[in-house]
Parts: C-alpha cells; sequence; structure tokens
C-alpha cells in the first residue's frame, strides 16, 4: 500500500470523482462501476482515490482495496503512455503468442506487469481480444496488431518511440 | 410503440433484409423494390475491426461520393463467421463475396462493380466462392457455411448492428408481440421446456427448468440476468451475438420477465468487449425509444427494463454465484448452492441466469414452436451450437451446427483443415474446464452428453485445433496457469490445488518430472474435482485428466526420457547441426544471440568450408539458427 497519499491527480480530475460518487451511490452496487470510471478518470486507482470512494460511499477501505485487487481490471500503479497487451488466449497462445511476450520484454528491458522508467510503455498479458482470426495478436492503446511474428516486434516499438520524439 | 407500429416497421423494411437472404434472382427482383441498386455489408465485428474494416467502410463512401455513386446502401454490420479472411464485405442483391479488403480493393470494387452496369471483381472474390469454370458459386454454399445452420446466430451479418428498424424487420421482437398477446407465463415456460433447449454456457442445465423453477419461487422481486462475462480465452460466440444481433438478447430477457414475474434485467458483459458494450447501450437506447422495453412493452401492459454491468476481468464470475456477487459490487466470489439462484439469487431474490447464446435461441423457438426446435440436434441436445473455432485451423471464426455434428465435419469440412500440411492431433472443448478430443475420436458427434463421455465438456463453445506441433503437456500447464491466477482463492483447494498442480506440470515440462508424478496430479486433480466449492475448480484439473487420459504417453516421455515429443519443451529440447548438410556460410553464427555456434575443422565431402556446431552449454534453445538455416542443416530434438 505504498501509494502516493492525497496528493495524486490535479482538481478536475478530484472535482470529477467526487460528482461521480454523488452521482452513483444510490444505485445498488455501484462501487465496480464507481471504480472503473475513476479508473478512467486517473488511469489507475491510487490509494487516495480509494480513500475518497470508501468515505463517499460509507463503507470501509479495506472493501475497496478488496474488489479493485479482485478484479483484474483495476490497477494500483500508472500505466505507460502506450499501454501494451499480449494477447494469451489459448487460439494465440497456440499460435505462439508466449514469444511475441518474450519479445517486447526483450526489446523493452521489462517484465510484464511493469512499466518503462520514461513511462512511455507498460506491458500486460490479456485473455482474449476477440480477434482469433489475427493470432496471435497484441494491442498497443486501441490499436491491434495481428499476424505477429516476434521480428515484427522491433518494427511496431519503434513507430511508437519515433512518434513520440 | 404499439403492435400496428412495429408492423409497419416490419414490413417498411421487409425487402431490404430479404434481398440479403434470398439467391440472386429473386434477390434482384426484390431490389428493384428497396430504392438501392446495391447494398455493401460491411462486417464491423471485432474480428475485422482489428483489421481495419471501419477504413473500408470509410473508402467506400468517400470513392462512391467521388464517382457520384447515390444508389448503394453501405451497412455495417455484425460477424460473418469467417474471420480468417477479414474485413469482409458482401455485395448484394449478386451476394458476392470479398474477403481480405484493402482499401485499394475496395477501390476497384467500387470502380468495377458498384458503378452502374459494374460486373463482379472475380479476382478479389473469397476463393470458395469461384467455381474453376469461373462461375460464382453462392457463398452459402461454400464447404465453410454449407453445413452450418443459423439460428442463434440468424442476423448476425445480415442486419445493421446498431438499427433497431433493421433488427425489427428481421424478426427481433416477434416473440415478445406474440407472447404478451397469445402466450401466458406458463405456456411461455411450456414451449421452452418442450423445445429441449439447455444452457448453452457450459454446463448444459435445460433452460425451461431453471424458469419454472424461479416461476415458482415466491417474491414480488425477481431479477432475470444474462451472462456475457465470456472468459473462455479464445472463445467469442456470446461477443458476436451482442455485435451482431443485441436486440435478440434483450427481447429474450423480456419474454423470461414475464414468464417468471421479473422487471428488471441485468446484463454482465466483459469490460475488454468495447464494442459489444457500446452496441448494447445503443440497442437498449433504441428499445426504450420504440417502446418495446421500459414501461408498458408494446401497450400491453408489462413493464421489464435491462440495466448493462461491465465485469473487470474475473474468470469466476462466470460462475453464476459469482457473478450475482459481482453485480452486488463486491469480489466476484461464488457462494455455496443451494439456495440455487432460482430461489436466492441477485440482491437475495429469485434470479434465472441465461448465457447469450441461450438468449439467442428464444426468438426461434416461440416463433417456430418446440417441435420445430427439438427436431434439430441429437435426441438430448436439441438445436444448435456455436463454436468459436481457433488455433490450428485455415478457417478460424465462427460457426454455427446442428448438435451431432461430428468434429471431423467440422474440422476438416467448414474449418477448410489444418494448414501448412500438418497433422491434426487433437481439439480442445471447454476451454479450461474442458479436455481435449484425440484423433481417433474425431467422429464422435458433437453434444452435450457426448463431450462428456469422452473426457471433454461442450463448454460455452471455444474450440481450440491443436496440431502435431502442439506439446499436450506444455497445453494443460497453460490451462492451469489460467486456472491459478483466476482461481479467486476463497476455498483451499482451488487455490492451493491449481497452484500445486501448475506445480508439477512446470516440473515436468522442465524435464525435472519423476517416477510418481503422474499419480500424485491424478490424486490431487480427485480431491480437488470432489471438494472445491464452484464449477472453476471443481472443473480445473479437467485439462490435465484428459490429456493424461488420451496423451499418457507425452507425459511418460518428459519424465523417462527427458524429451518432449513434439518438440516444445525447451528445457527438454537440443540444437544440433548435421554437418554433412552443413555448408559453412556461417549465417546462424551471425545470428545466435548468445554466440554458441562456432566452425570446427571438420569439412563435409563435397563442400567447400567447414561445418559449424552447436555449444549445448551456452544454446538457449531460441531456435533462431534453426529458422536461419537454408540448408535445413540444423536439427531440434
Amino acid at each position: 500500500m505504498e501509494q502516493c497519499e492525497a496528493k495524486c491527480g490535479t482538481a478536475e480530475q478530484e472535482k470529477a470523482l467526487s460528482a461521480l460518487i454523488e452521482a452513483s451511490r444510490s444505485t445498488p452496487g455501484c462501487l465496480m462501476h464507481i471504480l472503473q470510471e475513476a479508473q478512467g478518470i486517473y488511469g489507475y486507482l491510487p490509494m487516495s482515490v480509494q480513500k475518497k470512494i470508501a468515505e463517499g460511499l460509507g463503507i470501509s477501505l479495506s472493501e475497496v482495496y478488496g474488489v479493485v485487487t479482485f478484479y483484474s481490471q483495476f490497477s494500483l500503479k500508472p500505466k505507460g503512455k502506450n499501454r501494451i497487451s499480449v494477447c494469451l488466449g489459448t487460439a494465440c497462445y497456440v499460435k505462439g503468442s508466449d514469444k511475441i511476450l518474450e519479445e517486447v520484454e526483450k526489446e523493452l528491458g521489462i517484465k510484464c506487469g511493469e512499466c518503462t522508467e520514461d513511462g512511455l510503455f507498460s506491458i500486460d498479458s490479456c485473455r482474449c481480444v476477440g480477434a482469433c482470426g489475427l493470432a496471435p495478436v497484441m494491442m498497443i492503446g486501441e490499436e491491434v496488431y495481428g499476424r505477429l511474428t516476434p521480428d515484427k516486434v522491433k518494427g511496431i516499438l519503434d513507430s511508437y518511440k519515433e512518434a513520440t520524439k | 410503440m404499439t403492435t400496428k407500429e412495429l408492423d409497419a416497421i416490419r414490413q417498411s423494411k421487409k425487402e431490404l433484409i430479404d434481398v440479403r437472404r434470398l439467391v440472386k434472382e429473386q434477390a434482384e427482383e426484390m431490389a428493384k423494390h428497396t430504392g438501392y441498386r446495391k447494398q455493401v455489408l460491411v462486417c464491423g465485428g471485432t474480428g475485422c475491426t482489428s483489421s481495419h474494416s471501419m477504413q473500408v467502410i470509410e473508402h467506400l463512401e468517400k470513392t462512391m461520393k467521388e464517382l457520384g455513386i447515390d444508389d448503394v446502401l453501405v451497412v455495417k454490420t455484425g460477424c460473418f463467421g469467417l474471420c480468417a479472411l477479414g474485413p469482409i464485405m458482401i455485395v448484394y442483391p449478386e451476394g458476392a463475396f470479398y474477403a481480405q479488403m484493402t482499401p485499394e480493393h475496395v477501390e476497384t470494387v467500387v470502380r468495377q462493380h458498384l458503378i452502374k452496369g459494374g460486373e463482379v471483381v472475380k479476382e478479389l472474390l473469397y476463393k470458395d466462392t469461384v467455381h474453376p469454370d469461373g462461375s460464382i458459386t453462392p457463398f452459402a454454399e461454400t464447404p465453410f457455411y454449407k453445413k452450418q445452420m443459423r439460428i442463434a446466430l440468424r442476423n448476425c451479418g445480415v442486419i445493421a448492428a446498431e438499427d433497431i428498424e433493421e433488427a425489427i424487420a428481421a424478426g427481433d421482437y416477434s416473440a415478445i408481440e406474440k407472447v404478451l398477446t397469445t402466450m401466458t407465463p406458463d405456456d411461455v415456460i411450456k414451449e421452452v421446456l418442450d423445445s429441449g433447449l439447455r444452457g448453452r454456457g457450459g454446463a448444459g442445465f435445460p433452460t425451461g427448468r431453471k424458469w419454472s423453477f424461479a416461476k415458482a419461487s415466491q417474491g414480488d422481486i425477481k431479477y432475470v440476468c444474462c451472462n456475457a462475462d465470456e472468459g473462455d480465452p479464445g472463445a467469442f460466440m456470446d461477443r458476436s451475438v451482442l455485435e451482431g444481433d443485441p436486440h435478440s438478447v434483450l427481447e429474450a430477457m423480456t419474454i423470461a420477465g414475464y414468464a417468471i414475474g421479473a422487471h428488471q434485467g441485468y446484463i454482465y458483459v466483459r469490460a475488454e468487449y468495447p464494442v459489444a458494450v457500446q452496441r448494447l447501450k445503443i440497442a437498449i437506447e433504441q428499445a426504450h425509444k420504440y417502446g418495446v422495453l421500459g414501461k408498458n412493452i408494446l401497450g400491453l401492459g408489462f413493464d421489464f427494463d435491462i440495466d448493462i454491468r461491465l465485469g473487470a476481468g474475473a474468470f469466476v464470475c462466470g460462475e453464476e454465484t459469482a457473478l450475482m456477487t459481482s453485480i452486488e459490487g463486491h469480489r466476484g466470489e461464488p457462494r455455496p448452492r443451494p439456495p440455487f439462484p432460482a430461489v436466492k439469487g441477485l440482491f437475495g431474490k429469485p434470479t434465472i441466469l441465461n448465457n447469450v447464446e441461450t438468449w439467442a435461441n428464444i426468438n426461434p423457438i416461440i416463433m417456430k414452436g418446440a417441435k420445430w426446435y427439438s427436431s434439430i440436434g441429437t435426441e438430448r441436445s436439441k438445436g444448435t451450437k456455436v463454436f468459436a473455432l481457433g488455433g490450428k485451423i485455415t478457417n478460424v471464426g465462427l460457426v454455427e451446427v446442428p448438435m451431432g455434428t461430428t468434429l471431423r465435419e467440422i474440422v476438416e469440412e467448414i474449418g477448410g483443415g489444418i494448414p501448412n500440411g500438418k497433422k491434426f492431433k487433437a481439439a480442445q472443448t471447454g476451454g479450461p474446464s474442458g479436455g481435449c478430443i484425440p484423433a481417433d475420436l474425431i467422429d464422435t458427434p458433437i453434444d452435450f452428453d457426448n463431450l462428456v463421455a469422452i473426457g471433454s465438456m461442450m463448454g460455452s463453445g471455444g474450440l481450440i485445433v491443436l496440431d502435431e506441433d502442439t506439446c499436450m503437456v506444455d497445453i494443460s500447464k497453460f490451462y492451469l496457469e489460467f486456472t491459478a491466477d483466476e482461481s479467486c482463492g476463497k476455498c483451499t483447494p482451488c487455490r492451493i490445488g491449481t497452484r500445486r498442480l501448475l506445480d508439477l506440470l512446470t516440473k515436468i515440462t522442465e524435464g525435472k518430472g519423476e517416477d510418481g508424478d503422474i499419480e500424485k496430479i491424478e490424486a490431487l486433480a480427485e480431491h480437488m474435482k470432489s471438494s472445491s466449492l464452484c464449477a472453476l475448480g471443481q472443473s480445473a484439473p479437467n485439462p490435465v485428466l484428459s490429456t493424461l487420459n488420451k496423451f499418457r504417453k507425452e507425459y511418460e516421455d518428459h519424465i523417462y526420457n527427458h524429451h518432449c515429443t513434439a518438440g516444445v519443451c525447451k528445457a527438454l529440447l537440443s540444437f544440433t547441426i548435421d554437418k554433412e548438410k552443413c555448408i559453412g556460410c556461417g549465417l546462424c553464427s551471425r545470428n545466435c544471440p548468445v554466440s554458441a555456434i562456432s566452425r570446427t575443422d571438420y569439412v563435409a565431402p563435397g563442400h567447400k568450408l567447414a561445418s559449424f556446431a552447436i555449444d549445448p552449454a551456452k544454446c538457449i534453445k531460441c531456435g533462431v539458427c534453426q529458422s536461419n538455416c537454408k540448408f535445413k542443416a540444423v536439427e531440434r530434438k
């Protein structure tokens, strides 16, 4: 739980979060929805945000934290500017997506679940993006790259590095 | 909206839809009445949008505008099924099936086909639709489509997914009209019961029975839920229904609400399906606007509303009690049954939960009758099943076949066989809860009971084809990694059992397997099956047990011979250079990332340069040398 306290985010983000809690608090089962939206606002769910949600809903922080850590979609850490998601669904796996992931890790020098120091890339694995016809696939942001081979990985990552220069 | 207005919409767009369902001559005649000379249907499902079908639409519209073509309708539909060849585009009334479209191809089709007096561009058609004599075969008669029977997917790839009027014209909301005007709740339940429909989510529980239990439960508040948390990695049936025909789900849930006395429904859908979520939102909004959802549906006095709840990536939430706990906003942990959800479900009220594909079967059952539906399929499994065909198969995609179709028909005929001349090894069904069907059982007719009898299960419909290059121990390990990761942690047999099972499998794939490991796996698996709280833990050992049963030799090969039969498990591989074949070009050596390859002093007869050799102590078994060698001198064992 070594997260930044209270200082996370801008005043605007905080305002959006307050409005969100206010608008949803009366809906039964609203916690998941609030967390999803809050992650949309902040990009991740720092402890200060979880605290605010717990206070806003009148439930304990441990309950909020319990839900956050249960679901793989929620993240306690910030993600990279370019979020790489390598599909490890069955259809991709049998077509060698583990080798794609290895190559991405090697190329960026970080492991799955981590973020590069410059904040440019983070790597995650996911279970099926639904483009099994293009297996193996990875997503960077919303863009889907299909029919990958390990030797194509560098070129794709380079194009993102170029774009931010 | 009243039933009269509903009928007016149906009539006004009927011909537009019929053009897409009829054979060429009739369709051409019909097209004259629609106001559109041609219709271009472009797949807007996730598979095709990932291969940029939205750019195809943009380009299509732009080029048509440039050429002043204004009597051709462009329709963004759901999935056509043949995802391997996306983006797909079909032009009616000819039924010309264009595959793997690029912006350049689109331009050609517009200029040569869509213009007045244009002709089909044969070279861009899906090759199976072009007969060797040059004539064009309707795509419905190609091997991929011929044996299919589309009930749940009846409107997928036929209608514009975001247009409720097209959905109505294609038959959606006809069943709710029939139910509310002519049937009692008991009639509805009897029809569903008599149809023999069984839940398509995996377990195959009779849908009608579920509904009758919930109806019998006392209480003024009840709920209807839709499980759209399609968690089996490699399965995309439910997503395609939601993307292609979301109204069929909304309508069916409303019918169930009427049957059991519920007025509120929830659709629990994976957040990883942004397109499906978006289309559902649009569909719900339109259904409200047209009065087929909400208060006083069709003016017939029944109220029913539906909300969407987004999942957040937890496989266990496909389990019914866990799903409901998640809708309530908690950690999605399952709870013991009984009480069953039909008695005490969501928010403690009687609830029914069916999966998307099950819902998609309701309209045809109501409209065509239980007798018709039960005439399809096998004795104990009625109707059709949608499979997401993936893995080592030519026609990756979505197929719907009558129950009782054999695996051979699906793999060899519909699926087009295994690519690259490889041999079929097994088919995996049921995902992380299922098992593998080996080649000698390929003629088994597929239905719920047969699959269980041969050690697998229907599951939700993922069907992954494995070829000779797949290691069965590795694939079991893959599934155990998945279940160990997804185990919710509530009960010990699953939380610790999956981890220990994974440890054992990892040990074997790393070449550290010992005598007795197989027996340990079997004993542990039995404990997990008998004592886990929910289906996730109870079925987690299935992939291991089924492969152990059918491919025991491969496990033994790993353990006793330190050899991976399929050449997959890295720790057990060795790369060597055949010194007689090596011409000494040095390509392997230059590309080796760890400099493990050096020149020897041996010159093979007939060659000028000395051959190379791999130092096994340095080799990391990446396989780069083998893929670089043009003389097939590098051997993997």
